[in-house]
């Protein structure tokens, strides 16, 4: 794991680079993380690259709400030779989503950068496919936002309602034969 | 013995001349769906499969319809109801989704687990990674035809789910593993039905070899068929066995223990060309290698507490509620608040059966988690099926999509 002050000088490193590219460090319970600019994000992951941060190990989401900006988006980078895992963090308001996608440098950012786009609503600019990915293609909303209401849902399979005898409704017809109405 | 020189001349053909199988003959391209609903598929997976002939061109998983909501269903309930609600994503490795929630909420709340809950919870992990595998390497025998074989593996998981079943009082989705430790120590008697079982393991696992690694049909369907580099692999961001079948000996209960892996002596089978007869070798080697660490962590099982001390966190025992108000009144809180966890952020990795399995953990200070996600290796292991399956033919897809060992009720959570 790297310590607080190897953590820093790579911050220190990539500020050099670009002195707008980092906005912070946070070092918590043993394990480093670096804030970045969001359009900055595929330079910084290049540059970890190279320091030996090779595989990205997973790319998820966040909503901070009531906090401003609001969603979040965090990629776990893993060194497998020294064993050394690093969190790097954005943040995005909710009128202004975009950031760069890293898939044509990560295709494994691919999937997870849909499920992203899909829960929280982060645009991700130069994503290859980027269509939702769990939620039907023409669901409205983002559902892991913290606003977003649980239940609720709308039916998908309309048929018995449009006829009248959708049972959630009550006013299904009893059986034939039936003595008990419905 | 003819006709196995006749086969290797028929794989160097393909690779020698530079060409793809099945060029020249066909032009039209068709697409079908393969799935949802399809047995082979090993859940409600569909995939939108472009073929030329009987060789597939181009291939896009889609997923979503076993979705459920979990992320969100857990920032709803208390941190020790989130357990129960996690499991249910990798149906198969239920213990290891528990423990890594687990393990990242104990991370948050600095909470240390007693050494006896580090091994019995290494028992349980080791004995649902052989049932996951059991139930793996059944289903895929089954997709490539070896039908006997399903029944087999699937004798040997009851009496794995019969231990559960012992400890817990449930066959799948036990709760077992809770913050701070598990949920109650080993029943008597429990070591030696374990001890038993993996001994019967070993014999079983041989069983199965005997079946399946010299059967010409099998082999025919294994070697040499899909090979993945190890590069295109980490690109992808593959873990667990399929990488490991690549030659790379990553495995996080080595390079990153926890839980007390480090007591144990294990060895980590790798493969040489990532091809599916790798796959299928490396997961068998691993079904060994459990057996012995649960042999291991039985023999040296530490006298201790099954689960920490701490009152703000962990249930009090039962025998004290109706003595102790302190109790009494802790039980109640827990119970209907639950406990609160620090604010901060925390991932937490462990092997699973199929890779690197991540809890993401957000708290904001209150009893209940702002954000939970799993980084569930099927997830990400799924986007290697398309660079693995291109120009081969489509029955090479049904083995190879067996060898991935994909979990639906992982990838849409």
């Amino acid at each position: 794991m790297p310590d607080a002050t190897g953590l820093e000088l790579l911050a220190g490193e990539l500020r050099d680079a670009d002195a707008d590219t980092v906005l912070g460090t946070l070092y918590f319970r043993d394990k480093g993380a670096i804030d970045v600019a969001p359009s900055r994000i595929r330079e910084v992951l290049r540059f970890l690259k190279g320091k030996g941060y090779t595989f990205l190990a997973s790319v998820h989401g966040l909503d901070y709400y009531p906090e401003e900006p609001r969603l979040g988006v965090q990629y776990e980078l893993l060194d497998m030779s020294s064993v050394d895992r690093l969190t790097v963090r954005l943040r995005v308001p909710v009128d202004a989503p975009n950031v760069p996608s890293v898939t044509p440098e990560w295709p494994t950012a691919d999937h997870q950068e849909r499920e992203v786009w899909d829960m929280f609503g982060v645009v991700f600019d130069g994503h290859p496919d980027p269509r939702r990915i769990l939620m039907p293609e023409d669901y409205e909303g983002h559902p892991q936002r913290r606003d977003f209401p649980v239940g609720g849902e709308p039916v998908l399979f309309t048929y018995h309602q449009a006829q009248g005898t959708d049972y959630t409704l009550g006013v299904d017809p009893p059986h034939e034969g039936s003595s008990t109405p419905a | 013995m003819s006709s196995v020189e006749t086969r290797d001349v028929d794989v160097l053909d393909l690779g020698e001349l530079g060409h793809h199988a099945g060029d020249a003959e066909q032009t039209e391209l068709l697409t079908i769906n393969l799935g949802p609903h399809h047995p082979a598929t090993h859940g409600v997976l569909r995939l939108y499969t472009t073929l030329e002939g009987e060789v597939i061109r181009d291939i896009k998983p889609i997923i979503g319809y076993v979705h459920t909501g979990i992320e969100k269903t857990a920032e709803d309930k208390s941190y020790w109801k989130v357990i129960p609600v996690v499991e249910r994503m990798d149906y198969l490795a239920y213990y290891f989704n528990a423990h890594a929630f687990c393990g990242a909420v104990e991370t948050l709340l600095e909470l240390e687990v007693p050494k006896r809950a580090q091994y019995l919870r290494v028992i349980h992990l080791e004995l649902n990674r052989i049932q996951s595998h059991l139930v793996w390497l059944g289903t895929s025998a089954l997709d490539v035809g070896a039908m006997s074989l399903l029944f087999y593996c699937f004798r040997e998981r009851e009496n794995c789910l019969d231990l559960f079943e012992m400890s817990s009082g449930q066959r799948m989705h036990t709760r077992y593993i809770q913050v701070g430790g598990v949920m109650e120590d080993i029943p008597v008697g429990f070591a030696e039905k374990a001890k038993a079982f993996t001994k019967r393991m070993r014999n079983s696992a041989d069983d199965y070899h005997a079946l399946l690694s010299k059967n010409e049909i099998f082999l025919n369907r294994m070697r040499n068929v899909t090979p993945l580099d190890e590069q295109t692999l980490l690109d992808l961001g593959v873990t667990g066995p399929l990488l490991r079948a690549a030659g790379n000996p990553w495995d996080l209960r080595k390079a990153q223990p926890y839980s007390s892996y480090e007591d144990f002596d294990f060895k980590i089978p790798v493969g040489t060309k990532g091809d599916n007869w790798d796959r299928y070798a490396v997961r068998m080697a691993e079904i060994y290698e459990s057996c012995d660490i649960i042999d291991q962590a039985l023999d040296g099982l530490p006298e201790g507490a099954h689960i920490a001390d701490d009152r703000k966190v962990v249930l009090p025992p039962r025998h004290e509620l109706a003595t102790s108000m302190e109790a009494l009144i802790h039980h109640f809180k827990l119970v209907t608040e639950g406990f609160r966890v620090p604010p901060g952020e925390a991932y937490y990795p462990i092997e699973s059966p199929r890779g690197e399995l991540g809890c993401f953990v957000r708290s904001d200070g209150s009893s209940k988690p702002a954000r939970v996600h799993m980084r569930e290796p099927s997830f990400v292991n799924l986007q290697a099926i398309g660079p693995m399956v291109t120009d081969s033919y489509i029955a090479d897809l049904i083995a190879t999509l067996a060898m991935l060992d994909p979990i639906l009720g992982g990838i849409d959570r």
